[in-house]
């Protein structure tokens, strides 16, 4: 299953603007709180993260050397 | 849609003003909306109204001699998109664009002085949040200029990186930023920059390091 964004629930205020600023529209709120659907749709953009403002929703990068 | 008090009283330049007050210089504004991607301001326009957003975000950027698109700052309801071209007369410095939906407040530069000479304490507020916007672009500069950011975001990447035996450390844009003493946006620029020089590469929730030798000698960049 593709990686999503990470969602800390207990920080998530369901302010919603994760979700309007998502071009992939893989971002909805249900019981106001952001939940990820279609993730493979996602691109990683990390624009969700940007705009959180309680850093409920991220983006994490693992670091890799190629050989 | 009409201009509501309650959505403008969340507006920082209209913090601690009464209802009764607020109701009378919501007919100051007007309502307009936005769609995704829709360029509500262009970069060198001169500005005689000023925009603040009511819902949703608007991204300010600015595009490079080379065409380059440069983010700038995300606001967010409750902040204001083009004060520094109504304040001082002069030309946007930035563009701004609708990253969802959005809905905007408007008021003329007229009808905001008059609000400015009769509320001393909105006056107050702009003042507060114009030296906020200077505080925070001052230490953007420092960093910048003087602490070699870039460096230090190598830095962390090589730090944390899989070597093959052991998957690499998983780091947010804002925890490498809290790391390397910076704000988010410098860390998503230097990564921006390093993966121009092909020395990263940026995959789905991957940063691939794809010349090791060139990111250690970033380690010493001054720039």
């Amino acid at each position: 299953m593709a990686e999503a964004p990470v969602i800390d629930r207990n920080k998530c205020d369901g302010c919603g603007l994760c979700v309007n600023v998502c071009a992939c529209n893989v971002l909805i709120l249900v019981d106001q709180v952001v939940t990820v659907t279609e993730v493979e749709r996602c691109d990683w953009c990390a624009d969700c993260e940007a705009v959180c403002i309680t850093g409920a929703i991220t983006c994490p990068f693992e670091i890799v050397i190629q050989d | 849609m009409p201009v509501e008090s309650r959505v403008l009283s969340e507006n920082l330049y209209f913090s601690g003003l009464s209802l009764p007050e607020l109701d009378s210089i919501k007919s100051f504004f007007s309502e307009m909306r936005a769609e995704r991607g829709e360029i509500i301001l262009l970069e060198g326009e001169l500005a005689d109204r000023l925009f603040f957003v009511a819902a949703g975000i608007v991204k300010l950027f600015k595009i490079s001699a080379e065409g380059k698109e440069q983010t700038l700052e995300f606001v967010r309801p409750g902040g204001a998109i083009n004060e520094v071209s109504v304040f001082d007369g002069g030309t946007n410095p930035a563009s701004a664009q609708a990253m969802g939906p959005v809905s905007l407040y408007i008021i003329s530069r007229n009808d905001l002085e008059s609000i400015l000479r009769d509320y001393p304490r909105v006056t107050l507020n702009v003042i507060k949040v114009l030296a906020g916007q200077i505080r925070h672009l001052v230490s953007l500069v420092e960093d910048l200029s003087f602490r070699h950011v870039i460096g230090r975001v190598a830095k962390i990447l090589l730090e944390h990186a899989g070597d093959g035996a052991r998957p690499g450390q998983r780091l947010t844009q804002q925890e490498m930023a809290a790391i390397a003493g910076t704000a988010r946006e410098v860390v998503g620029r230097s990564l921006k920059t390093l993966e121009d020089r092909g020395i990263i590469k940026l995959e789905r929730h991957r940063i691939v390091v794809t010349d090791k030798e060139a990111l250690k000698q970033m380690t010493d960049a001054r720039y």
